[in-house]
Order: structure tokens, then C-alpha cells, then sequence
């Protein structure tokens, strides 16, 4: 049973990681990415898709990467070069990438989906590490995407906190006009972050319906790309913490799961509502914009 | 008044324009996707009616989306507001028999209205008070509202014989009846549109709707001229969450006559697109409620007749708020300015309401 839950709890993080990092570095850039959702979806149809009539997870994997980076780009070229406002822009997105999986989906597959399998991502567990009783299973007997989000934590702490590009970065999200002066391309910047980051959301939702669910379903996404919105605020900022609120909000999914087949007298839904509840408590208590970046979700516009 | 009109069918015309693209793509006639759609929303007595209980919600919703954006307030909570307002009037509803039609139903809709406020004015509150930013609680708020519903239907409001997710139906005297049955109409759509009006008046001709217009402009500057903000935001985010809690009030006490867990299929982001397209005027928002109201209605008869799945609307919802936003970034203006025309403001709002 823990370690079923432990296992859940990994399976469940990995894709709010991937793209909650993702969002890290959009965030750090000064722009707020309410798109995420419909990048994390596109990813996650167009993965199904080409895996299944590719006949090739990698060719999957590829396919939800690049829609990521599309739909991330048609983000860019709205906020970064039109300076559009960002939220109403996101969730445009959102809606649009919902209705576009949704009628590809009707068109491709007819209505009768859940015949349409996958075979599911292979698992590679570490060696030794994956014999040690209770943990092995849960933490080392994974597939690659879970290996690869957990070892991008410090990758992007690193690039973000000790590289000069990951000082850049931050200097468009701080101050755009100051960073543009010292010559910086804040437009180029800030595309750069969200093309990285339409890869990782992309990716994401591939994880979603090429490890997970092994088939796709009308917004399989369910909200994901919105709760990596509330790790990277959880997480305050922080690759680490990123990671650290990955895993409790994973924790809350897989809970739910132990809880309905456990049949106990506690409302499931209490543990799918406490991380969304948790965020707001957080930002409400320790405050709002006290670690993120001073410029976020402010256009900025080369004049 | 003319110029926005122009733009608003422009960018309807082109999102179609790219939709077709996509249909032919696909395989499919997107001249019998339309005459579908258009079928489905028009082509009888009774389908006319059902497009216009289909734009009631959107009528309130739009309302709510272009109370709040007017000020610069980017409430994206309008569907969880929608829901707390109904699990209000679906708890309350059950207990008013033998009440007086008039009050009974006045209760149910207070108690949406209040539910919806309370929802919105905590995003309000926690924006004012503790600078946490009003997209990102409002979309948490709305995950909190759906397990709320869910909880509730499966829980304490439960109907009697425990078979369904769904509460105990409202009592008859608070029900919105029809008018012309079997034809949907009701006192809905009749009430959305006197709130539609209040809503011009008070954005247009009260000194509150000056303040908050004000605030949306630039929130720095009308601080500066000594506008309570931060009372100003509380108010404004309950007064969208209110108009947003009662399309899930006039739903459930037209309609549905009870809760269940898919009770909005996303009205509060629908929302959005019908307010940019009535350019967040509120006599506006009638007409384009009523113009997506027609696609939700259409969308199912398109669906049988042409195999296109009613998703399709989110598409074209999409790309028209994509476009509109396009059309109006300040951009043009400055590039304007540069070409030797007129040079618009340094900061002009990404959107603002037209008179």
C-alpha cells in the first residue's frame, strides 16, 4: 500500500514538474504563462497521436515536444512582440487548445476512444537501486521522463542562480528597461524561455498520455498546467522548492486514489481541493510578491 | 460605437476564415459545418428559444468578465464563482416550499449573488490586502469551488435515495418556470438583460463606474489622485463574483432545478471571449452572448449532422479572442505615431471598455 502510494505520488509529480520548471524560467523571464494549461494538452494529444499511428515513443515524445514549442510560440509572438496582455492571452490558449485537441481527437480516433492504446513508456529501474525493499520500487523503478524531470532540478537551479544567462534571464523579469539599457535582448530573452519552456510543458502532457493513461481523452490535462502555476508559487520560486511542492501536490493526487479505494470517511475531494485551498493560504500569509520577480506579468515594450 | 462593431465582425470573420482552413483540412465541408451550426441555432421556434437559454449564463458571465477587466481586475474565477453561487441556491432552494413565488425565488437568487460575491471579493480581498495576484487565486479558487460542488453532491446536499451525485431538487415555488413550454424561455434572459443595462449605468454614469474605470486606466495614477484602491478592488471583484454567482443561480432555478457536478461546462471562460468581443460594454455583451450562445446551440446538431465534435466553438472562441487581442495591441498605436499619425498614449491599457 506505501509503496504503491510512494510510486503514485512519483508518477503523479513528474509532469507538474516538468512543466512547472519550465514555467520557472518563463516566470524568472518577467512574463506570467497562463497558457501553460493548452501547451500541456497540445503535448499531450499530439504525443498520442504520432506515438500511435508512428508506431514509435520517441516519434511521440517529439510530436509533444514540438506543439509545446508551437503553442508557447504563438504565446511569444503575442506578449513578447505585440505586448499583448498576458492572462487574457494564456487563456485564450487554453480554450483554443482545448477545442483543437478536442475536435482533432473526434476526427482521428472517431468517438470511441479508449481503444486507442499506446503501448506504455518503458521502465528502467537503476540497478541495485531499485532492489532496496519499500523505496527501490517507488523512487528507482521509473521510466525515463521521471529520471529526467527530478535530474533538471538542479540543471535549472545551477542555470538559473550561477550562469551569467540565468542572471540575464532574471534581469528581464527585475527589470526589463534596465536589462534592455545594458544591452540585452530582453525580446529575445523572454522567447527563449518560452520556447525551453513549450518543450518541457510539451513534454509533460506526452508523459501524460504516453506513460500514464497510455491513450487520450478530452482535456486529459485536467488542470496540471494550473497546478504547475501554483508549484512555481509554492515552490517559492526555487528549483528545489519547485520540486519539494511537485511532490506534495503529487502526494494530494495520489491520496485521493489510496482514499477512495481505502473507502474511509474523509471526503476525497478535501485532498483535491487542499493543494489549490494551500495556495492560496500560502500567497495570502507569507504575501504575495515577495520572491517573484518585480516585472512579472508587465508588458514590456521597446520604445 | 461604429469602429469597435467592425472590428469585433472582422475578427469573427477572420477566426472563421481560419477555422475553415482547418476543416478543409480535415476532410470536412466547412460550408456544411456552418449551414449545421446555423441550422441547429435558428432553424426552428424551439431551437431559437434554446439559443437563447443557452446565452442566459454567458449574459451574467460576460457581465462578470467585463465589471472586473474594465478595472484592470483579471478575474479568471467567473466559473467558480458561477458554481459557489449555485451550490448557495441549490442548498437554500430545497427548504422554500409553500413560500410566495416572488420570494422564494428572490431568496435563491440573493443567495447566489451572495455566494458568487464572496467568492470573488476574497480574490478582491486577498488583492487589496495582501498583494496576492487576483489571476492566480481566482484560478486556484476555481478548482476549490468544482471539489466544493463535487463534495457537496456526493455529501450533505445529496438527494434522499443516495443513487446520483445530485442534490435534493428546489422547491417548486422557486422555480423560473417556462413561459411557452415546451420551448426552455424564462424570466432569465429578461433579468440578465435589465442587469446588462444597470451595468452600463453604473460603469458609465455613476461616480463609482468613473473610480473603477479610473483604477483599469492605470491603478498607479488613480492612487495618486486619492482613489481608494484597495476598497475599490474588494468591491468590484464582489460585484463581478456576484453577477457571476447568479448564472449559476438562474441556471439551477430554471433549468437544472438542482446540483450536479458538471453544472458548468465552462461559461466563466467563455466569458471572456463573449466580453472582448462586446468590447466589455455591457449592452454589447447581450448581443455576443447571444452570438455564442447560438454556437453552444448549434454545435450539438452540427455534430450529428456533420461529425464534427461541438468543441469546435472553443476553437473559434479562441482565435477570436487571440485575434482581438491582436488587433488591439498598443503596438499599432505607437508604429502610428511613428509613421507621422497620431501617437497614442505611452501606456495605453491593453483593454478598456467603449462607451
Amino acid at each position: 500500500m506505501l509503496e504503491a502510494f510512494l510510486t503514485s505520488t512519483m508518477t503523479m509529480a513528474t509532469p507538474i514538474l516538468l512543466a512547472a520548471l519550465g514555467e520557472l524560467m518563463v516566470e524568472e523571464s518577467g512574463l506570467i504563462n497562463i497558457g501553460i494549461e493548452g501547451a500541456m494538452l497540445s503535448g499531450a494529444f499530439f504525443a498520442l497521436a504520432a506515438a500511435y499511428f508512428g508506431g514509435s515513443t520517441v516519434l511521440g515524445l517529439a510530436a509533444g515536444i514540438g506543439s509545446g514549442i508551437a503553442i508557447n510560440a504563438i504565446f511569444a509572438l503575442m506578449v513578447v512582440n505585440l505586448a499583448v496582455n498576458q492572462v487574457v492571452a494564456g487563456t485564450a490558449l487554453d480554450i483554443l487548445a482545448l477545442g483543437l485537441t478536442g475536435v482533432f481527437y473526434r476526427k482521428f480516433f472517431g468517438v470511441t476512444g479508449s481503444s486507442f492504446m499506446v503501448k506504455s513508456m518503458a521502465r528502467l529501474p537503476l540497478g541495485p537501486l531499485a532492489n532496496i525493499p519499500l523505496l527501490g520500487r517507488a523512487f528507482f523503478d521509473h521510466n525515463a521522463l521521471v529520471y529526467f524531470s527530478f535530474a533538471l532540478v538542479p540543471v535549472v537551479a545551477y542555470m538559473l542562480r550561477r550562469t551569467r544567462y540565468g542572471l540575464r534571464l532574471r534581469a528581464a523579469g527585475e527589470r526589463p528597461d534596465a536589462a534592455d539599457a545594458l544591452g540585452l535582448d530582453v525580446y529575445r530573452l523572454r522567447w527563449q524561455a518560452l520556447i525551453v519552456s513549450g518543450a518541457l510543458t510539451g513534454l509533460a502532457g506526452a508523459f501524460l498520455t504516453l506513460a500514464y493513461a497510455n491513450t487520450f481523452v478530452e482535456n486529459i490535462s485536467a488542470g496540471r498546467g494550473f497546478v504547475a502555476l501554483s508549484v512555481v508559487i509554492l515552490g517559492r520560486w526555487s528549483s528545489w522548492g519547485l520540486a519539494a511542492a511537485s511532490i506534495l501536490f503529487g502526494a494530494a493526487m495520489a491520496l485521493q486514489f489510496a482514499m477512495q479505494a481505502l473507502g474511509t470517511a474523509i471526503p476525497y475531494q478535501l485532498f483535491l481541493a487542499l493543494p489549490y485551498a494551500l495556495t492560496v493560504i500560502v500567497l495570502a500569509t507569507v504575501g504575495g510578491q515577495v520572491a517573484a520577480p518585480s516585472a512579472l506579468g508587465e508588458p514590456y515594450s521597446r520604445s | 460605437m461604429l469602429w469597435p462593431l467592425i472590428k469585433s465582425a472582422a475578427a469573427l470573420a477572420l477566426a472563421i476564415a481560419l477555422i475553415s482552413i482547418v476543416l478543409v483540412a480535415l476532410g470536412v465541408s466547412p460550408v456544411a459545418v456552418f449551414a449545421a451550426l446555423a441550422e441547429g441555432a435558428f432553424g426552428s421556434w424551439y431551437a431559437f428559444t434554446d439559443t437563447v437559454v443557452k446565452a442566459t449564463p454567458l449574459v451574467f458571465t460576460g457581465l462578470a468578465i467585463a465589471v472586473a477587466f474594465s478595472a484592470a481586475l483579471w478575474n479568471i474565477g467567473a466559473d467558480g464563482q458561477l458554481l459557489v453561487g449555485a451550490i448557495l441556491s441549490g442548498a437554500i432552494g430545497p427548504f422554500l416550499g409553500g413560500w410566495p413565488r416572488p420570494i422564494a425565488i428572490t431568496i435563491v437568487l440573493v443567495a447566489g449573488a451572495l455566494g458568487g460575491a464572496i467568492w470573488g471579493g476574497l480574490a478582491g480581498w486577498l488583492r487589496a490586502r495582501r498583494d496576492v495576484n487576483e489571476v492566480i487565486s481566482t484560478i486556484m479558487l476555481n478548482f476549490v469551488a468544482v471539489q466544493t460542488l463535487s463534495w457537496c453532491v456526493h455529501g450533505p446536499l445529496m438527494e434522499a435515495t443516495r443513487a446520483y451525485p445530485a442534490s435534493t431538487p428546489i422547491a417548486e415555488s422557486a422555480h423560473l418556470g417556462f413561459y411557452f413550454p415546451p420551448s426552455r424561455l424564462n424570466l432569465g434572459i429578461a433579468i440578465g438583460i435589465i442587469l446588462a443595462i444597470g451595468c452600463h449605468l453604473l460603469l458609465f454614469r455613476t461616480s463609482f463606474g468613473f473610480e473603477l474605470r479610473a483604477m483599469g486606466r492605470n491603478r498607479r495614477a488613480a492612487a495618486f489622485f486619492g482613489l481608494p484602491i484597495a476598497s475599490l478592488t474588494v468591491r468590484v471583484m464582489a460585484l463581478s463574483g456576484a453577477l457571476a454567482g447568479l448564472a449559476g443561480s438562474v441556471q439551477v432555478a430554471s433549468i437544472t432545478h438542482r446540483l450536479y457536478e458538471k453544472l458548468s461546462p465552462g461559461w466563466g471562460y467563455e466569458a471572456i471571449a463573449v466580453a472582448l468581443v462586446a468590447r466589455l460594454n455591457p449592452i454589447g455583451i447581450v448581443a455576443a452572448a447571444f452570438l455564442f450562445g447560438a454556437l453552444d446551440n448549434g454545435s450539438q446538431a452540427m455534430q450529428r449532422a456533420v461529425g464534427v465534435s461541438p468543441v469546435l466553438v472553443q476553437v473559434i472562441e479562441g482565435m477570436v479572442i487571440l485575434i482581438l487581442l491582436a488587433f488591439d495591441t498598443p503596438i499599432w498605436s505607437r508604429l502610428g505615431g511613428r509613421l507621422g499619425g497620431a501617437k497614442g498614449p505611452a501606456h495605453a491599457p491593453a483593454l478598456s471598455p467603449d462607451a
